[in-house]
């Protein structure tokens, strides 16, 4: 009996090492309200409404291994964000199963996030109008970070993202790619084994991008930290993802590598973004 | 003209996508109206000799308050437009070839009616059919109905018309915050919105009269219920339009101040 | 605890960058219940009574009514604006920290500025709890802070129970606001004079009437038996099932588009 249930669970062990994110026939739905234009139809929503069924993920199923860093691409309205939110433990899909380091992330989600980061490209998780080294003490604590992982993960952070200037200044003076990169730090000070991109270097000029992309691959590669990213950028695809996820109407279309989506471009002198709308366009979303 | 009414258009149907929040408005104006309806009732029967109204005017004055209350309420005010001067970005408005006064004040009218017009018609249908003295009770009277009428729609314009005061001195301070708290809440109490004016003390009531606030809602209201009647009514109507006009007159010529303002600071 | 201290030294902090505005909404906070303060003041002058209660009698009433709701605005806004947390996805964020749900959607927000309404119920008690004519021993004393804490429970637990229809309407019903600003609205008098209905609907379907009127009248000697002071306590039952209500609402929880 006890042979038994040591098999078990080394297996599990191992299975989660190897596979960090395992996910199997996922479907949401979401409804959503129809409006019209007019002064009739304004009056008549007054009534009655009708909405619609936007199914937001129809039957996705991937894993992901320990280490991996993978991108996830799919036009607007595509499911990329469900994706990740079901991944996260914020949302409940209505079928499927998925396993984050052998956790359903909506059924055990406390001991799950201790275990993720999360960064929403367009929102912010810093306090608006207190510097920025204090949101990181508040999560310090809110994480229960002991004293000294927390300075050595801080000076690591600190470093490796230049914030030395710009931790006592308050979040709402930072320019954007300050900004993003606190974003960043803010998510790791609890050393998550997997990072959640959700477009990441929305509306960072030039230098932000490069040094965004750079870190994420310095982490990838020192910390073994498992990498997912959305984005809209294809260059960020291309210096990132080691593996392409392409995603659309809630539907996995393709699992490959980049040179798997070059291979959908016919002109082989199309820029990454030509090779992106081709493949769109290839899939029909 | 014809833009304003577009623009009046357009921010009318705007009013109108509120619908959630229009049956909300419904709800809440039904319990208060009860509410208001019960406290009112415990205060006649502590003492009848005290009660200042005739039961049944006091009631439609008070479906009417909840009916019409998107209209006449003090706190409607535009974020956005205090907002757009904070930021500067009024300098775009300025530069159009409209008056910003005039669609700003088309703007106030078109909401306040939109947001009154989803919730005043199921308010008063069921107020009418509760039994006397509790509901809403008959005009006193055609020309009371009448005079209600033109006094509504004067009522609203003054409403409208205090509020592009304070939109305007916006313009004079750097957070308008503090007229805006001033203002609402004088507005409330003076206009009648807390307790109706003539529960307030008789030797106030010559006072009160005279004030712009009473020419809102505390006009229309009384008059319907035959509590302000025959030359009392004309002489209240005559009070609207004077206070209409000199309120309209006060911000057009703030309005005129701002634009030289700006031209100054531009050049 | 340690944690929510945090927080509120963080809201204090992010406050003091706002100074102005801070003491205007606080000012505005403290006229607006000032205005119906003044309603009653009017009010009595021409009445003198209503329903047999006295001016002071009713202050203590309002006092009551003001303070348990403003308590609970400023300690429990988080879920009273719960709508825009779920559109502006600061809900999201909070999913995926390692603690509990209901004690970060508190610490979200500590509504400092309703201190000006609190101010406010605080001089009418120190005008009323003298003057109302009630001998005032300990376990009077005691009954009073119950009403307060139980009228905090109950408005809070109201707005858990308006955060948990957000997940279904995701911007808030509005109509919601009856039971709050109407509650707070009209519990400045005591609840027996809108008549029986009212009486019976502020007891079993909201308790207000537990917290505000009925150990009222033990206190003002209307009624002896003394179990009527701790009915507060019972009132705090209310936010079992709005509580069970929020976490049913926050399974059928979608999230924002991206």
């Amino acid at each position: 009996m006890g042979v038994c249930r040591d098999g078990a669970e080394n297996r599990l062990e191992e299975w989660g090492k190897l596979k960090m994110i395992q996910v199997e026939h996922l479907t949401k739905t979401f409804r959503v309200a129809k409006r019209r234009a007019g002064f009739r139809s304004a009056f008549r929503a007054l009534w009655s409404r009708q909405y619609e069924e936007i199914r937001a993920l129809d039957d996705i199923s991937f894993t992901i291994r320990d280490g991996e860093m993978v991108g996830y691409m799919g036009p607007n309205g595509a499911g990329k964000s469900s994706t990740i939110k079901v991944l996260s433990g914020i949302l409940t899909p209505e079928g499927g199963t998925c396993r984050v380091n052998g956790r359903i992330p909506w059924k055990e989600r406390k001991e799950h996030v201790k275990h993720i980061g999360v960064v929403f490209g367009q929102r912010s998780q810093l306090w608006w109008d207190v510097p920025v080294m204090d949101s990181f003490f508040l999560l310090k604590d809110i994480y229960s970070v002991p004293d000294a992982v927390f300075r050595e993960t801080c000076t690591e952070l600190t470093e490796l993202l230049s914030l030395e200037e710009i931790l006592k200044t308050p979040a709402r003076q930072l320019s954007l790619g300050q900004r993003m990169r606190c974003e960043i730090a803010a998510s790791l000070l609890h050393r998550p084994d997997i990072l959640f991109l959700d477009e990441p270097t929305i509306g960072l000029d030039a230098v932000s991008k490069l040094a965004v992309r750079e870190f994420i691959k310095k982490l990838n590669h020192e910390h073994k930290t498992t990498v997912i990213l959305t984005t809209h950028d294809m260059q960020d695809i291309e210096a990132l993802a080691s593996r392409i996820i392409l995603i659309g109407k809630g539907r996995v279309l393709m699992d490959g590598t980049l040179s798997d989506v070059r291979a959908c471009a016919k002109d082989a002198g199309a820029s990454l973004d030509e090779m992106a709308a081709a493949l769109y366009r290839a899939y029909e979303v | 003209m014809k833009k304003y009414w577009a623009f009046f258009r357009m921010r009318f149907i705007n009013g109108l996508q509120y619908r959630a929040a229009a049956w909300a408005g419904v709800v809440t104006q039904f319990v208060w109206g009860f509410m208001e309806l019960f406290l009112f009732d415990a205060f006649y029967r502590a003492d009848p000799s005290a009660f200042p109204m005739d039961q049944q005017a006091l009631a439609s004055y008070i479906w009417l308050q909840q009916a019409f209350f998107a209209m006449f309420t003090s706190w409607q005010w535009e974020n956005e437009l205090f907002d757009s001067i904070a930021s500067g970005n009024v300098a775009y408005e300025l530069c159009r070839p409209v008056s910003i006064y005039n669609m700003w004040f088309t703007r106030s009218v078109a909401r306040r009616l939109s947001r009154a017009a989803l919730r005043c018609l199921p308010v008063l249908l069921v107020a009418s059919l509760l039994p006397t003295p509790y509901g809403m009770g008959l005009p006193d009277g055609p020309e009371a109905f009448a005079g209600f009428l033109i006094s509504m729609v004067l009522g609203l314009l003054l409403v409208s018309a205090f509020s592009m005061l304070v939109y305007m001195s916006a313009f004079y301070t750097i957070s308008s915050q503090g007229i805006r708290i001033v203002a609402t809440n004088l507005m409330d109490f003076l206009c009648g919105a807390i307790i109706p004016l003539p529960f307030l003390p008789d030797a106030a009531q010559g006072i009160l009269a005279l004030l712009p606030f009473a020419s809102m809602n505390n006009a229309p209201f009384r008059i319907y219920g035959g509590d302000i009647g025959g030359m009392e009514m004309a002489y209240t109507i005559g009070l609207q339009v004077f206070w209409t006009v000199v309120l309209v007159a006060v911000g057009k010529w703030m309005e005129q101040r701002v634009k030289q303002k700006i031209v100054v600071q531009g050049g | 605890m340690k944690l929510y201290w945090k927080h509120l030294q963080m809201h204090l902090q992010s406050m003091m960058q706002y100074k102005t505005s801070f003491f205007l909404t606080a000012l505005g906070q403290f006229l607006v219940s000032f205005n119906v303060f003044l309603g009653i003041y009017f009010m009595f002058q021409r009445f003198h009574q209503v329903a047999g209660f006295t001016y002071s009698q009713c202050l203590l009433c309002f006092a009551v009514t003001l303070s348990s709701f403003t308590l609970a605005e400023v300690f429990f806004r988080g879920f009273d604006t719960f709508a825009s947390c779920i559109a502006n996805g600061e809900f999201d964020r909070i999913l995926v920290r390692p603690r509990g749900l209901v004690f970060q959607v508190i610490c979200k927000k500590v509504e400092l500025t309703r201190l000006g309404k609190l101010l406010q119920a605080l001089v009418i008690f120190c005008y009323a709890v003298p003057n109302c004519g009630v001998e005032w021993n300990g376990i009077k004393i005691l009954g009073l802070v119950l009403m307060v804490l139980g009228g905090t429970v109950v408005f809070a637990s109201l707005f858990v129970l308006y955060a948990g229809i957000c997940f279904f309407t995701l911007e808030g019903l509005e109509f919601m606001n009856v039971f709050t600003d109407g509650a707070k609205e009209f519990g400045k008098y005591p609840l027996g004079i809108y008549g029986k209905h009212i009486l019976v609907i502020c007891t079993f379907l909201v308790p207000y009437a537990l917290f505000q009127y009925y150990p009222f009248l033990y206190l003002i000697g209307q009624r002896s038996e003394a179990g009527f002071l701790f009915l507060p306590l019972l009132s705090c039952l209310f936010s079992i099932p709005c509580y069970l209500f929020w976490r049913w609402g926050l399974r059928h929880y979608q999230s924002t588009g991206s």
